[in-house]
C-alpha cells in the first residue's frame, strides 16, 4: 500500500515535471542516438543549460519529412548531408537560422542562412599499410592501379559517400569522368548498397582499398591502436561533406531551437564531435581539437562543387558512372 | 468465415499503401533511367535463382527423407539456418568460404589452379540458392513425409524399381509442392536488393527493390516507386498464375498416419544419398561457421544495449508468428474446404510481391492524418511482420490441409466435428508438423525484418538487427558481427524450439 502511494507520488510529479518541461524534438538519423552515436552527450550536453526536454526522434530524415510536411513533429532537424540539402532547402520547410557564422572553421566558405554544418569531414580511400606498400598516390595513380588490387564503393543511388564519391570524381576530371570510371572498372572490386557493407569487406580482407572518409583512420588509431589503416592523400584534392542542422519553420518552441542550434556552435559540443561521431568538429580552431585529432593526415586542397551545380548534374553523374560500370 | 476476413485483411493490408503511394505522389509515373534493365536483371536473376534451389533440393530432400543417421535433426534444423541470416552477415559469411581469400580460392591455389571470382551473375545465384535452398528443401521434406508410407509399402511389395518409384509416388508429390517452392522462392529473389548488388558486383546486378530504394530514400519520387512496386507485384501475380496452372493435387489418399519410416533403397542410391547430404551440408555449413568464428570473439565485449535490443526482438517475432500462424491456418482451411478456394489463394500471394519499403511508406501516409506514426510503430510492426510472412506459412499449411479435408473431412462433419473439437481432434494432429516450421520461419524472419518501419521509428527502443546496423556504422565491426550471431543464435533456437514442437505433436 505504502509503496503503491509512493509510486503514485513519483508518478505525479513525473507528469507535472513533464507538463511544465517544454519539449524540443529533434529528428536525427538513425546512428544518431545509439551509444556509439553523438546523442547521448548531447542531450545531456544541452539539457543542463535548456531547462528543457530534448527528445530525439530517429529514422530516415529527408522521406519522413517530406512526408509529414506541415504535420512534423520536429522542431529541429540535425543530420542532414550536404548532398541533400538543396532537396530540403526546396520542401520550404525550413527557417534562416538567424546565427553568425563567424566561428566556423571550416576549410569552404559556408555563407548558408538556413543549414550550418555541426562537423565535416572528407571522402578518401582507405587502404591497410600491411597490404598495400605502396598506395596510389594520385589519381593518376588510381586509374593505373597494379593488376589484381580491388577496391569496393558504395553506389551513388543508394549512398551519401556513394554520391560523394561520384560528384568527386566529376570535380576532378569534368569531361573525363567517364574515362576515369571505365579505367577503375577493372579493380572495383564489388558495389555495395552502404558505408557500413564495403568497410566490411574491407576490414575482412576482402578489399585493398575502401571507399571512406578521411577520419577513418582516427577511429583505428585512437579506439583500436591499430596504425596501419591509412587515408591515401591526393594533390588533385578531397571531397568535402558536412552534416547540418536546421531549424523547422513551424516549430512551437521557436526560442529552444534556436537555442539548440547556437550551442551547436559552442566549444562544448563541438569538443564531443570526433570522438563521438568520428568527423572533425565545424567550429574549433586546429589547436583545441581533441588529442591526436590535430595529427591525423588531411589533405591541403578540399572540393566541393555548390549545391545548384551539385544538385543539377546529380542524375547525369550518376547515370555516366552506371553506364561505364555496366560494360 | 475468418479465412475471408483474414484474406480481406491482407489485401487490405498490401493494395491499399500501394494506392496510398500513388495518390500521395499524385501526377503520372514515369520509369527512371535503368529501370527497364534492372527489371529485366532482376527476373533473370530470380528465374535461374529459383530453378537451381528447386533442381538442388529434390535430391537432398529425398535423401534426407529416406535416410536415418545421427545426428540428422540436428542437420535438418541447422541447415534452416542460412534463411535467416541478415544481409550483410549473409554476405560476408559467402565471401569468407567463396571470396578473393576465401577459402576456396585458397584451396585452389594450393593445388595451383586459378582462382574463382564470386562477383557477378554466378555470385548472385550463389547467394540465393546459400538463403532458400534450405526453405526449398524443408518444404519438399514436408512433401514426402506427407506421402503415406503405406504406399510406399505397397509399391515396395509390388516390386517398383527406382523409377518406377519416381513416377507413381515421388512425381506426383513433386508436381503438387514444387510449383509452390518455385514460385515462393522465384518471389523472395525478386525482391532481393542489397545480397545481389553486392555479389554481383555493382551496377549490372541492379535490382527493382534498389531502384525503388533510391525512388523512395534519395530522389523521393514517390510516383516512380509505386510503379516500380507495381511492376513487383505484377511479376509475382504472373508466375504465380503460371505455377499453379502446372500444379495438380497428388491426391495420394488417406494413410494410417503410423510413424513408418520410409523405404531406404541400398548400392548406388545409398551412396548417391549421401553425397547430396554431404554436400548440402558442407555447402550451407561452411559459410556459416565462418559467421560464427567472425562473431564469437566480439561476444564477450557486447554492449548492454544489445540484450534490452533483443528482449524487444524476441517479443515482437513471437507475437508476430501466433499472429501470422493463426491467418495463415484460417486461410489455410477455408481454401481446403474449397469455398472462394480460388480468390483465396491469390490473397495469399500478394504479401509476397510486396515491397517492404513501398509497404511502409504507404502505410505512413495512410497512418499520420489519424496519429503520430510513431506511437502505431508496434501494431504497425506486427502486422506487417504477420502479412509479410503470412504466405510462407500458407504455403506450408495449404497441401496437408487440402490432404487432411479430402481424407477426413467428410467423416468429420459426419461426427459433427466442428470448432474448437475439430481443431483440437483433427486440424492440429494433422497440420502440426508443418504449424511449427511454419511458426518457426515466420519468428526468424520476424526476427530479422528490418526497413519496413523505418519511417516509423521514433523514441522507442531500437531492435537487435538496427544494433546490428548501427555498431557496424560506428566502425564496430566485431561488437556487430558478434550481436548479428546472437541474433542468428537466438532466431535459430527460436525456429527450433518452435519446429520441435511440430514435430512432436504431429501424429504422422
Amino acid at each position: 500500500m505504502k509503496t503503491s502511494i509512493i509510486a503514485a507520488g513519483v508518478a505525479l510529479t513525473a507528469t507535472m515535471a513533464a507538463a511544465e518541461t517544454p519539449v524540443l524534438t529533434v529528428y536525427a538519423g538513425d546512428y544518431f542516438t545509439s551509444e556509439w552515436g553523438p546523442g547521448p552527450a548531447i542531450e545531456s550536453g544541452f539539457e543542463a543549460i535548456c531547462a528543457c526536454d530534448l527528445q530525439f526522434s530517429t529514422g530516415d530524415l529527408l522521406p519522413r519529412l517530406m512526408l509529414e510536411g506541415a504535420n512534423t513533429q520536429a522542431d529541429v532537424v540535425i543530420g542532414l548531408t550536404t548532398d541533400v540539402l538543396a532537396r530540403a532547402r526546396a520542401s520550404g520547410m525550413f527557417a534562416p537560422h538567424g546565427q553568425d557564422l563567424s566561428a566556423l572553421t571550416l576549410p569552404i566558405a559556408w555563407p548558408d542562412e538556413t543549414f550550418i554544418p555541426f562537423n565535416w569531414g572528407h571522402t578518401a580511400f582507405i587502404y591497410d599499410e600491411t597490404r598495400m606498400a605502396t598506395p596510389p598516390a594520385d589519381f593518376a595513380a588510381l586509374r593505373i592501379l597494379p593488376e589484381g588490387v580491388k577496391v569496393v564503393i558504395q553506389d551513388p543511388r543508394t549512398s551519401i559517400s556513394g554520391l560523394a564519391l561520384v560528384l568527386w570524381v566529376k570535380a576532378v576530371f569534368g569531361d573525363q569522368a567517364g574515362a576515369f570510371w571505365a579505367d577503375l572498372a577493372p579493380h572495383i572490386l564489388t558495389v555495395t548498397k552502404d558505408w557500413s557493407e564495403s568497410y566490411g569487406l574491407f576490414t575482412d580482407g576482402e578489399a585493398d582499398m575502401v571507399l571512406s572518409y578521411t577520419t577513418s583512420p582516427a577511429y583505428h588509431m585512437m579506439a583500436e591502436n591499430d596504425l596501419t589503416k591509412k587515408a591515401a592523400i591526393f594533390p588533385e584534392g578531397h571531397y568535402f561533406m558536412a552534416e547540418t542542422v536546421g531549424k523547422i519553420a513551424a516549430t512551437d518552441q521557436p526560442a529552444l531551437a534556436d537555442q539548440f542550434i547556437a550551442w551547436v556552435l559552442t566549444q562544448e559540443f563541438q569538443k564531443a564531435i570526433p570522438a563521438a561521431n568520428w568527423s572533425l568538429p565545424s567550429a574549433l580552431p586546429l589547436d583545441q581539437w581533441p588529442a591526436g585529432w590535430a595529427d591525423l593526415p588531411l589533405p591541403e586542397k578540399v572540393l566541393f562543387l555548390s549545391e545548384d551545380e551539385a544538385e543539377s548534374m546529380r542524375t547525369a553523374v550518376i547515370e555516366e558512372w552506371r553506364a561505364a560500370l555496366s560494360q | 468465415m475468418i479465412g475471408i476476413g483474414v484474406a480481406t485483411f491482407v489485401a487490405a493490408l498490401t493494395l491499399l499503401p500501394l494506392g496510398a503511394v500513388f495518390l500521395r505522389a499524385g501526377g503520372w509515373p514515369a520509369f527512371g533511367p535503368g529501370d527497364w534493365d534492372a527489371v529485366v536483371f532482376t527476373v533473370q536473376q530470380a528465374l535461374v535463382s529459383a530453378l537451381v534451389s528447386c533442381v538442388l533440393a529434390v535430391p537432398v530432400a529425398r535423401a534426407l527423407a529416406r535416410r536415418r543417421f545421427r545426428g540428422r535433426g540436428l542437420l535438418i534444423a541447422l541447415m534452416g539456418a542460412p534463411f535467416i541470416l541478415p544481409v550483410i552477415v549473409a554476405v560476408l559469411g559467402l565471401v569468407a568460404v567463396f571470396g578473393r581469400s576465401g577459402l576456396v580460392n585458397d584451396v585452389l591455389g594450393a593445388l595451383g589452379l586459378p582462382a574463382v571470382t564470386i562477383y557477378g551473375f554466378g555470385g548472385v545465384v550463389l547467394a540465393h540458392v546459400f538463403l532458400n535452398l534450405p526453405l526449398a528443401v524443408r518444404m519438399l521434406l514436408l512433401g514426402w513425409q506427407a506421402i503415406p508410407a503405406e504406399r510406399f509399402r505397397l509399391a515396395e511389395s509390388l516390386g517398383f524399381g527406382p523409377f518406377a518409384l519416381l513416377w507413381h509416388l515421388e512425381r506426383p508429390m513433386l508436381r503438387a509442392v514444387l510449383p509452390g517452392v518455385f514460385v515462393v522462392i522465384f518471389v523472395i529473389c525478386l525482391t532481393s536488393f542489397a545480397v545481389a548488388l553486392t555479389l554481383g558486383g555493382g551496377p549490372r546486378a541492379t535490382t527493382v527493390e534498389l531502384a525503388i530504394y533510391q525512388a523512395v530514400k534519395f530522389d523521393f519520387d514517390l510516383g516512380r516507386a509505386g510503379l516500380l512496386a507495381a511492376v513487383q507485384f505484377g511479376l509475382c501475380l504472373l508466375t504465380a498464375a503460371v505455377a499453379w496452372r502446372w500444379a495438380a493435387p497428388a491426391a495420394f489418399g488417406a494413410g494410417l498416419g503410423r510413424a513408418v519410416p520410409l523405404p531406404a533403397p541400398g548400392g548406388w542410391r545409398r551412396w548417391g544419398d549421401g553425397l547430396a547430404i554431404a554436400l548440402a551440408a558442407a555447402f550451407l555449413l561452411v559459410p556459416l561457421g565462418a559467421v560464427v568464428a567472425r562473431g564469437v570473439p566480439g561476444l564477450m565485449a557486447l554492449p548492454p544495449t544489445v540484450w534490452e535490443a533483443l528482449a524487444r526482438s524476441v517479443s515482437v517475432a513471437l507475437i508476430s508468428g501466433v499472429v501470422t500462424v493463426a491467418a495463415a491456418l484460417a486461410l489455410a482451411l477455408a481454401v481446403a474446404r474449397g469455398r472462394f478456394a480460388r480468390g483465396l489463394d491469390a490473397v495469399a500471394v500478394l504479401p509476397l510481391a510486396t515491397s517492404g519499403l513501398v509497404l511502409g511508406v504507404g502505410l505512413f501516409v495512410m497512418v499520420q492524418p489519424v496519429m503520430i506514426p510513431s506511437r502505431a510503430a508496434l501494431p504497425v510492426t506486427v502486422a506487417v511482420n504477420a502479412v509479410l510472412t503470412l504466405p510462407f506459412v500458407y504455403r506450408l499449411l495449404l497441401p496437408q490441409a487440402r490432404d487432411m479435408q479430402a481424407d477426413y473431412g467428410r467423416l468429420a462433419a459426419a461426427l459433427g466435428l466442428r470448432g474448437w473439437a475439430r481443431l483440437r481432434w483433427l486440424v492440429l494432429p494433422r497440420l502440426a508438423r508443418p504449424m511449427g516450421l511454419g511458426a518457426g520461419i515466420s519468428v526468424a524472419f520476424s526476427m530479422g525484418d528490418l526497413g519496413v518501419i523505418a519511417l516509423f521509428a521514433g523514441d522507442q527502443g531500437a531492435t537487435l538487427p538496427l544494433v546490428v546496423q548501427r555498431l557496424m556504422g560506428a566502425y564496430r565491426m566485431d561488437q556487430a558481427m558478434a550481436a548479428a550471431l546472437l541474433l542468428v543464435g537466438v532466431s535459430f533456437a527460436l525456429f527450433w524450439a518452435l519446429d520441435t514442437w511440430g514435430r512432436r505433436h504431429a501424429a504422422a
